[in-house]
């Protein structure tokens, strides 16, 4: 453990400016919905209708999770703020992990720090400092926000310090995963696969009433703390056990192994290029291939899972008479499925817009590690390799919808005795994502191409318009600042009509993005 | 198109933000020859590559590769051309023969017994991946893409950087077969031997201009020759000399190339046991632009 103490401050040193913009915006995302809850429901009553209504709808509970105690204030913050929070301290911790075990050692500098008198584990025990005391700081931030705010102590307690076991469970989950590949990409990956699966059952649990999913997933243990309702203290001691547990997994790994090795032994290759690679785009396929397989499967999983639970949110209500009252209201049960698998699809384009600003930022990572140098000092055009990765951005996400939505048809259509609709109906639901999707990655193309230094802000659009999508109605945010999101610009299917002017302008405005960001590029010079 | 020549620039600047980092190059290869483009770190030999490969726009003068422009031609002229940077970086997950397949068709492909014969040469193994590959393996990968595609024109970025001595003569070896070919090479290094075991003709650049440029025997010519002699007897003057040095009858001493005639007549006439006249080596050379002009 030699010479941590350095390394922390190191990494302190590179990440100040990262750090304070998350710790920043993950207090101000739960201050604000806790303000704006108070303001916009101060009466008793108000809140309770609220809860009730909640109650009512599953593909709410699927995005946020069960309501402990509608009637203070508090408990709908922590009803509505604990999903984004955790999925944010989540991301953050897995990121800086990563960035401070893996790709260090991917990038050689562990090397050089290695030769130094530093201990075998003081690369790990310095990013996990580091990533847990930002997390134990954004708790205590909450904790006294919170209590300024004039909510109770222990309910502020509990919750500032869920958010921070959860941000530490996934330092845990990240430090192992940082253990198993050589590649900090396939690290952040796999890392998110275990986010993503998660926050798959928790919303599958929440929104079914499968109390063990939820159980099953740490997302759901910050919301079974009961911050505010009535708190269970033991579940916070739950997850910092876990932690603590998959800390010393990563450490007898990192013990174990040579520096910069994986788990599995470096793969020989062919020794001579197979005929497909003989450009930008079999080159674009060959590095972007893997990541497409991985979220492509990860689609069929959540499209199935979503798609298996869809008939039970509308026996959930069924089965209780009065609610069912008010439900033939608003549409019936189908309307009430419609509803909630609308909300799944939203929600798959969200995380399928990650892909395509991912393989967009391809080209900028393939740049600045000189390997586009070596292409383009080909007889290659730099339109044409931009558009090699340019299609996986954008084709990408086809596949990966239609695979999630054709997955999610057909279970949920064995389900409810339809297959053949449900197939097709759901797949082209998922479609209708496409257009903002494709704004996101014109988005990352414009930066890329134009201000290459600012493409990180493509991730904190997606970010921001993410946030829009969940506490804009909450923070009763003016319309047009709403609206500032593509996605709020898209048709609600099923159950909703398809509007064809919102996915046109949408589109046009993808290709317009992208072809400025192709111009730009083409007219900038090289890093 | 012999008699043309493969880079012809005048008067090429480039900034990056206050920085100036070529001021006014002029730089001239000719067809068929092995130009030696000397420099210490910094000094701008990779960006007027980078220039001459149509990565970076220069700010202000004329750059023309091989007849074309090299930022509007770009894809034409990449055909005719290889090049091999200084810092090689390759696809981690891309096998090292995958690699030089891959570079070598992004320029239009190469030839397969010379890929093979260059492989041997080099002691490569194409099976490994680029992950595992050390510096001086990569190196190969990028120079056996470059060699065993036949261009017209090589441009190569300090390419022997992190090859071990066997390496770097397998490397000298192939640069002369090229040029026994009637290919162009532009070199840029900043190791001396290198580049005068190697070069028809070297161009010396400091702080983004070119300072002195010629073939060895002209360069030499600007500076002075170093002589040592036994005397039967020390004269009392010798006019024309530096750095004069007696130690009994063996004197020392540099000459300017145009007052050789004239001391060494003076030397005879002092009797002459024996005599060592050395050149000024391309270090001397060097050394002595960059003393004087710090």
């Amino acid at each position: 453990m030699t010479g941590t103490r350095e390394l922390i401050r190191l990494a302190l040193r590179q990440d100040r400016v990262l750090l304070p913009a998350w710790i920043l915006l993950i207090t101000a995302a739960v201050t604000g919905t806790a303000s704006a809850i108070a303001e916009l429901y101060p009466g008793m009553t108000q809140r309770v209708a609220l809860g009730v209504t909640i109650g009512q709808a599953p593909a709410i509970q699927a995005l946020t999770g069960p309501v402990f105690d509608s009637a203070s204030v508090g408990g709908l913050t922590a009803w509505r703020a604990t999903t984004p929070a955790t999925v944010l301290v989540a991301l953050m911790s897995v990121f800086l992990i990563t960035r401070h075990t893996r790709a260090e050692e991917e990038s050689g500098r562990a090397e050089l720090v290695g030769s130094c008198p530093v201990g075998r584990q003081a690369l790990p025990a310095a990013a996990l400092a580091v990533a847990m005391g930002v997390n134990l700081l954004i708790g205590l931030l909450l904790i006294v926000t919170m209590t300024a705010l004039g909510l109770p102590g222990a309910g502020a307690i509990a919750y500032g310090l869920a958010i921070t076991v959860t941000g530490w469970l996934f330092c845990g989950v990240a430090a192992i995963t940082a253990q198993l590949t050589a590649h900090a990409r396939t690290a952040n990956g796999a890392a998110l696969a275990v986010l993503g699966l998660a926050f798959l059952l928790r919303a599958g649990g929440d929104a079914s009433g499968v109390e063990a999913l939820s159980w099953a997933s740490p997302l759901g243990w910050a919301q079974r703390v009961r911050a505010f309702a009535g708190e269970r203290w033991w579940v916070l001691a739950l997850a910092a056990l876990t932690t603590a547990l998959l800390i010393c997994v990563a450490a007898a790994l990192n013990a174990r192994r040579d520096l910069g090795a994986g788990l599995l032994p470096p793969r020989r290759g062919p020794a001579q290029a197979p005929p497909y690679l003989n450009g930008p785009f079999g080159l674009a396929w060959r590095l972007q291939r893997g990541a497409l397989l991985g979220w492509t499967l990860a689609f069929a999983v959540a499209g199935a899972l979503f798609g298996a639970l869809a008939q039970s949110v509308g026996e959930v209500i069924r089965g209780n008479a009065q609610l069912a009252q008010i439900l033939e209201r608003i549409g019936g049960a189908g309307a009430l499925v419609d509803g909630f698998l609308a909300t799944v699809i939203g929600l798959l384009g969200l995380v399928a817009s990650g892909f395509a600003v991912q393989s967009v930022l391809r080209l900028h990572a393939e740049e600045t590690s000189s390997r586009a140098e070596a292409v383009l000092a080909g007889a290659v055009p730099r339109s044409r390799w931009a558009a090699a990765h340019l299609i996986v951005a954008f084709g990408g996400p086809v596949v990966i919808l239609a695979t999630g939505g054709l997955a999610m048809g057909l279970v949920h259509g064995i389900r409810s005795g339809d297959p053949s609709t449900h197939l097709l109906s759901l797949a082209g639901a998922a479609w209708v994502q496409l257009p903002a999707v494709w704004v996101l990655a014109g988005l990352a193309m414009l930066l890329y191409g134009t201000q290459p230094r600012l493409v990180s802000a493509a991730w904190a659009a997606l970010v921001v318009f993410a946030l829009l999508g969940q506490l804009g109605e909450v923070l009763r945010l003016p319309e047009w600042v709403q609206l500032l999101s593509p996605y709020a610009h898209l048709p609600q299917v099923p159950g909703g009509p398809i509007e064809a002017a919102p996915l046109i302008w949408l589109g046009g405005l993808a290709l317009a993005l992208v072809g400025l960001g192709v111009a730009g590029f083409r007219r900038r010079d090289l890093a | 198109m012999p008699g043309n020549p493969a880079v012809l620039i005048s008067g090429l600047v480039k900034s990056f933000g206050p920085a100036r980092a070529l001021d006014g190059l002029d730089l001239h290869v000719a067809t068929g020859e092995v130009h030696g483009f000397l420099g210490p770190n910094g000094a701008g030999k990779t960006t007027t590559l980078r220039i001459l490969l149509g990565l970076l726009r220069a700010d202000s003068g004329h750059a023309e590769l091989l007849g074309g422009n090299p930022w509007r031609d770009a894809v034409e002229l990449h055909r005719r051309l290889a090049y091999v940077p200084g810092d090689v970086v390759l696809w981690p997950t891309l096998s090292g023969g995958e690699a030089i397949d891959l570079l070598a068709r992004l320029r239009g492909g190469l030839d397969p017994r010379y890929r093979q014969v260059l492989i041997e040469r080099f002691a490569l193994d194409p099976g490994k991946k680029c992950r595992t590959y050390s510096k001086g393996n990569r190196q190969k990968v990028a120079l056996i893409a470059a060699l065993a595609s036949r261009a017209e024109l090589l441009l190569l970025d300090e390419p022997t950087a992190g090859l071990d001595p066997l390496m770097e003569a397998v490397f000298r070896g192939c640069v002369e077969e090229q040029r026994d070919e009637g290919r162009t090479v532009l070199l840029s290094s900043h190791i001396l031997s290198e580049v005068e075991a190697l070069c028809d003709r070297v161009s010396i650049i400091r702080a983004g201009q070119v300072v002195e440029h010629g073939t060895l025997g002209e360069l030499r010519h600007l500076t002075r020759s170093t002589v040592t002699a036994e005397l039967d007897r020390v004269p009392d003057h010798l006019p024309g000399v530096h750095a004069l040095s007696v130690r009994e009858s063996r004197i020392t001493f540099e000459v300017e190339p145009d007052r050789l005639g004239e001391v060494l007549a003076q030397l005879t006439r002092a009797g002459v046991r024996d005599l060592i006249c050395r050149p000024p080596t391309l270090e001397e050379l060097f050394l002595r632009h960059y003393q004087e002009e710090r």
